[in-house]
């Protein structure tokens, strides 16, 4: 007969404000084979877990049910608590009356009743608890980064400062990402490339670094320290090895297409780097442009390279790696200037986005530096700026605020003034919002020193009239409506998650919220955790996030990996599926229906010598879905922890208490 | 038996949600810390996905006295097993014909998806099923004395 102890946490108010904790414990006292049951102000706390192991020692309890927060926060807490004390951790169960219970009902009568119910399912399972031994699994000290922009560039040269190889993913034909499309940061104006340009050299020459740009992730398997991924090589159509990064064959490719890096505003060839600094200075082939490809001829790359690097005939290529730990970094997207119709976006060509400004201003950029109207190259006198275009607007979906536009656009402000003092600078803003070092101050030297006027309120509509672009909106401040004749309009929009984050988010099997950003293991204390161990996140994969505040959680998740890395051996979840084959009947649905291919059919000679085949689970590699164990038809499998008599028994004592 | 009964209130359902400890399980606890409300009929019971429900616990289930189920499991696509909450759909669809069959409102087993981040949509869900459940009125299918519950 199980000999339990039931521990009832008043979480100072936030359980016992609702919830009759002294009542509760009378009541499930009453339950059979409960020795004790005691209540305490924090169960969590250091006294509370004393409560606990005392009486484990006093009364030799063999099972413990702690009725308080959630397990997702405290089951660790407690488990640790009865393993001090001699008792195998898995011989404790929880209730949650907290999260589940006196959070979300006002009725102290009815959250009191519920909280002796969950209890008494937790005391109906906890007596059919068995002990269970975690796996001691090995690690792959090695780290996958997907995305190649600042955060995956510190996240790299992080991991391997401390010694561990990384392979570095980028998609893109070069790392550097969105920071090296910039052109000054805010609030300081350093040039970004020459505060980038060195961290890319670093990872490039660092010897435990890979990089493989122009290549994506296509699949992972696994789980934390032995995750197999397969990463999709696409043919670059130059080989690496050769290349020199002369340029030659940039300079005579025939073809023009709009430049991705410059967002439209310049021309690129059909082989091309994106950005003179491209670490890897190598080029690339795109294929879908290239004549030789479209049309069958040409060759001029292949002509004019002095290092016969040029193979069109290259292939894509499938790396599989085994990786310990996966850092994601993929960053953002900027939402489509064309969602407001009416600025224009996309119709008008004198309405840009607030990043292709980014590369007009940029001296390496397609004008060389000079505004330029993209309609007819003149320079604009006046530019409107306007804010939160596709941010905080409940009708787009989207109530969020990107949080650097704020920044960037007086940022863009003062470039503009610095570039030409005699232009008139216009921002609409709905508020400005600049906290973070230095940042307020950099906003009012914008309207204080450089003399933007700063507009509070929505533009309503933007007209193109006489090459000219009348800007209508509302100034709530003085009450009246505004027309401003503008040059150029400069829309600040929305950042938003990549297109295909849900696509890579399912193939990590990471969640992700309805902005389709990824979700953190704990907004404030878990920030780069992940709920599947062994990934973790940084920079504006998660939500809006600045340089400073991009590379702080890159660091951050690289100390994780690392972390992760100096322990010997993984402690894994016992929770897993065990087979019974005496009563298995060789259907062999579980095969067919586990996730990861964890039950296999095997031959077994009996000891008379006969040889039969059986199903076995392979524990290492089950991950203790128990998708199985639902699915078997006669009852042969049993998952640790969650069996069918335990489930039984939960629902047994609830039909009979409720 | 129930509180409820013993103070002569009106009848009150009583309901079973499986939530898989992934997404729903942590979109309930969310529903908490957000200190949303949601009515008091709901039990929870953790299991780590939502493929892990036989069929039969729902039966179980009911056919103790319980008067409506809920399982609840991640969106499709999300889960944590990358399959189970297929499997557990469809599973559920043909047990909801079962059910319907024998005489019992489908209504009163009910499937969802929840994730870990939607707090709000978890006590829309009970809210839902509680007031479906209500409407159905109690469970009595399995109240003949030779099919009551051991």
């Amino acid at each position: 007969m199980a000999r339990i102890g039931v521990f009832v946490c008043h979480c100072g108010t936030n359980i016992a404000g609702t919830v009759d904790v002294k009542y509760v414990a009378e009541e499930v006292a009453k339950e059979k084979g409960v020795l004790i049951s005691r209540d305490y102000k924090y169960m969590c706390s250091a006294p509370g877990q004393n409560i606990i192991k005392d009486y484990i020692r006093l009364y030799k309890l063999d099972r413990v049910v702690v009725a308080s927060c959630s397990p997702l926060l405290h089951e660790r807490t407690f488990q640790n608590t009865v393993k001090e004390e001699g008792l195998n951790p898995y011989l404790m169960e929880m209730a949650n009356i907290r999260e589940q219970c006196s959070w979300v009902h006002k009725d102290r009568v009815e959250a009191t009743q519920k909280a002796i119910e969950l209890i008494k399912m937790a005391i109906a399972k906890v007596r059919m608890n068995e002990p269970l031994y975690p796996k001691r699994l090995s690690i792959k000290r090695q780290a996958l980064v997907i995305g190649g922009g600042i955060s995956g560039i510190q996240a790299a040269l992080d991991i391997a400062m401390v010694g561990h190889p990384v392979i570095l993913v980028e998609r893109s034909p070069s790392i550097g990402g969105r920071m090296a499309q910039f052109d000054k940061t805010f609030p300081t104006l350093d040039c970004a490339a020459c505060i980038l340009t060195p961290k890319m050299v670093d990872v490039r020459s660092h010897p435990l670094i890979r990089i493989l740009t122009y290549a994506e992730v296509e699949s992972v398997q696994g789980y934390v320290g032995n995750f197999e991924v397969k990463i999709r090589q696409k043919a670059r159509s130059v080989d690496m090895s050769k290349c020199t990064g002369c340029g030659e064959c940039l300079q005579k490719c025939p073809v023009r297409v709009e430049s991705e890096f410059d967002l439209g505003l310049g021309k690129r060839g059909a082989i091309y780097i994106p950005f003179p600094q491209a670490v890897p200075n190598v080029p690339v082939i795109d294929r879908e442009h290239c004549r030789y490809f479209t049309q069958g001829k040409c060759k001029v790359c292949q002509r004019v390279c002095p290092g016969e690097a040029i193979d069109y005939e290259q292939e894509d290529q499938i790396i599989t790696e085994k990786v310990g730990a996966i850092v994601v970094a993929t960053g953002f997207d900027l939402s489509e200037p064309t969602e407001y119709s009416e600025y224009g976006g996309g119709r008008y060509k004198d309405v840009i986005s607030g990043l292709q400004f980014e590369r007009m201003i940029n001296a390496a950029g397609p004008t060389e530096g000079h505004l330029k109207r993209p309609s007819d190259g003149r320079e604009p006198k006046t530019i409107v700026f306007i804010q939160c275009v596709g941010s905080r607007d409940e009708s787009l979906g989207r109530p969020y605020c990107s949080k650097m536009c704020c920044m960037y656009t007086a940022k863009h402000a003062i470039l503009t003034k610095e570039h030409n003092p005699d232009a008139q600078v216009y921002v609409f803003y709905i508020d400005i919002r600049a906290a973070g070092k230095n940042y307020e101050e950099f906003v009012r030297r914008a309207i204080e020193q450089y003399g933007a006027v700063y507009l509070r309120g929505r533009v309503s509509r933007i007209l193109e009239k006489d090459g000219k672009l009348i800007v209508r909106g509302a100034d709530t401040l003085v009450h009246g409506q505004v027309e401003i004749e503008a040059d150029m309009v400069v829309l600040a929009t929305a950042l938003v998650a990549r297109k295909d984050a849900v696509h890579l988010a399912q193939m990590l099997g990471i969640p992700y919220d309805q902005n389709h950003f990824f979700t953190e293991l704990h907004p404030k204390l878990a920030p780069v955790e992940n709920v599947t161990s062994g990934i973790y996140l940084t920079g504006a994969c998660q939500a809006p996030k600045d340089i400073p505040d991009s590379v702080a959680s890159a660091s951050g998740a690289s100390v994780k990996v690392c972390a992760l890395f100096a322990t010997e051996e993984l402690i894994a979840d016992p929770i897993t599926a065990q087979l019974n084959p005496a009563l298995c009947s060789l259907c062999k649905v579980c095969q067919e229906i586990c996730p990861f291919g964890a039950i296999k059919e095997e031959e077994v000679t009996k000891p008379d010598g006969q040889v039969v085949k059986q199903m076995r689970v392979i524990e290492g590699v089950c991950h203790g879905c128990g998708l199985c164990v639902s699915s078997c038809r006669p009852g042969a499998l049993t998952l640790q922890g969650f069996t069918d008599q335990q489930i039984v028994a939960e629902i047994n004592t609830l039909a009979s208490s409720f | 038996m129930t509180e409820n009964a013993q103070k002569g209130k009106t009848w009150e359902p009583r309901v079973l949600a499986f939530l898989c400890r992934w997404c729903s399980y942590a979109g309930a606890d969310l529903t908490g810390s957000s200190r949303l409300n949601y009515p008091a009929n709901v039990r929870i019971l953790r299991v780590p996905c939502s493929g892990r429900v036989d069929p039969l616990f729902i039966l179980k289930a009911l056919r103790s006295g319980l008067d409506g189920v809920l399982v609840s499991g991640c969106h499709p696509g999300d889960c944590h097993y990358t399959a189970g909450n297929y499997h557990a759909r469809r599973k559920f669809i043909i047990l909801s014909r079962l059910l319907e069959y024998v005489g019992l409102d489908p209504r009163r087993v009910q499937f969802s998806w929840v994730s870990a981040a939607e707090g709000d949509k978890f006590a829309q869900v009970v809210r839902e099923v509680v007031a479906d459940v209500k409407e159905l009125g109690p469970n009595e299918l399995f109240r003949i004395p030779e099919f009551a519950p051991e």
